[in-house]
């Protein structure tokens, strides 16, 4: 079972690594739109401090739901998904690791390049622990909360759109969770009861979104 | 034993069979015969579980697939239209990996290799699946037969396009061979396989609405 599951994860960490420009592009995605906050916003320092983390939250979400739709439509197209389906393993178990490697080469690069980015609005020192943590604890929840409507919307036309259009309101929990995490801690009230929250969205995310997942998916091959 | 009782597929709102019966044991090979668009894809994708079918029941030694899916995939070996080949990878990482997620682990890699290189794609090991011809892309997928004698039910769309000459011979002496073992092999052709022994034709065509 677990060899299943490592075979899944390397083979999609792999395929990244071969179509890496595509990953640049939702890093490169991420890091142009928290840049253009400062021109539109202007440079008066207070006010950029102010908004940081909202900024470099919906920057993330934004981004992640760029990559979101590359997640199944390969596997769909070329028949894999197909023969995943007829595994004799747990369907849980290959989402759950596709999901993994999706995170791992989209949600963490947004998690690394963040607090370098936080600088550029002159975020406190002291919120930026806070703020990687925030991120580490929600951008796993966006991208299983992204891989039911990914599957939800495999194979529809203009399933693009309509996948951002089912999945942006459930993102709006993490959003503002993970936000005002980092809000909280700057506001002196302690960030802790925001990232328990995202603890448990993370706990009961990981353990609901792969059997949506894989009924989603099971319904898409119909 | 793979069993069919009443069955009638739905596509969009068309329906394309009904009252479709089957019974088939170790040892026998059916073709599913018909022109274009009768149902053929439909009706395999039916006995594989991927689609419910709208009225009857597929059951895999006397347990109906819904209930038995775990033990009837690991019994299943389904070969789709497409190789189901991911094209950065080479045609020996899309084997290991389709072995792997087909939930065989104890397949390695030198076995993957081998029944590559039995199919005759010795010099392709290691090209990505993108330059590969569409026979040699079929042969790809074709080697998994190699390495799924422990599976006893064989069911595959359309096997024998983009073969050569030699490929076909070769493939019908190796479901034969599966056959004569116990197996059974379910198939779609439009072209004569010089098999061993002639298989059952089930006639769709006979069952359209």
């Amino acid at each position: 079972m677990l060899s299943t599951f490592l075979a899944i994860l390397r083979r999609d960490l792999l395929l990244s690594w071969r179509g890496r420009a595509d990953l640049l592009v939702t890093l490169a995605f991420f890091v142009v739109v928290v840049c253009l906050f400062p021109f539109g916003v202007g440079a008066e320092p207070n006010q950029l401090r102010a908004i940081a983390p909202g900024v470099l939250w919906v920057a993330a979400l934004l981004a992640s739901l760029l990559a979101l739709h590359r997640l199944f439509a390969q596997d769909h197209a070329d028949g894999t998904l197909e023969q995943l389906l007829l595994s004799s393993e747990p369907a849980v178990l290959w989402v759950l690791a596709k999901i993994a490697a999706f995170w791992l080469t989209t949600g963490l690069p947004l998690v690394i390049a963040a607090p370098a980015l936080a600088l550029l609005f002159d975020l406190e020192q002291s919120a930026l622990p806070v703020l990687t943590l925030s991120l580490a604890l929600g951008t796993p929840i966006l991208a299983l909360l992204g891989a039911v409507g990914a599957a939800l919307t495999l194979g529809v036309r203009g399933g693009g759109m309509l996948l951002a259009l089912l999945v942006l309101p459930l993102y709006v929990p993490v959003l503002i969770f993970g936000a005002g995490a980092v809000d909280a801690h700057l506001g002196g009230t302690g960030a802790k009861a925001q990232l328990l929250l995202l603890g448990g969205g993370l706990a009961g995310a990981l353990a609901l979104a792969p059997w949506a997942c894989a009924s989603a998916l099971r319904i898409a091959m119909e | 034993m793979l069993q069919a009782t009443d069955l009638a597929c739905l596509k969009g709102d068309r329906l394309l069979f009904r009252g479709l019966a089957l019974t088939l044991g170790p040892g026998e090979m059916l073709r599913v015969a018909g022109p274009n668009g009768v149902g053929k894809t439909s009706l395999l994708r039916l006995l594989t579980g991927l689609t419910q079918p709208e009225a009857g029941e597929v059951s895999w030694h006397g347990t109906a697939l819904r209930r038995s899916r775990e033990d009837f995939h690991r019994a299943l070996l389904y070969l789709g239209h497409s190789a189901a080949l991911n094209d950065l990878l080479t045609p020996l990482e899309n084997l290991h990996f389709a072995c792997a997620a087909a939930g065989d682990a104890d397949v390695d890699e030198e076995a993957c290799m081998q029944a590559l290189v039995r199919i005759g794609l010795a010099r392709q090991l290691d090209l990505p699946a993108r330059v590969l011809s569409q026979g040699q892309r079929r042969r790809v997928g074709l080697a998994r037969l190699f390495l799924s004698f422990h599976r006893p039910l064989w069911i595959l769309d359309e096997p024998f396009t983009a073969l050569d000459v030699d490929a076909v011979a070769d493939l019908a002496a190796t479901l034969s061979d599966h056959c004569a073992a116990g197996g059974t092999v379910v198939l779609t052709t439009h072209q004569e396989a010089p098999f061993a022994r002639a298989p059952q034709v089930l006639n769709l065509g006979a069952y359209a609405c």
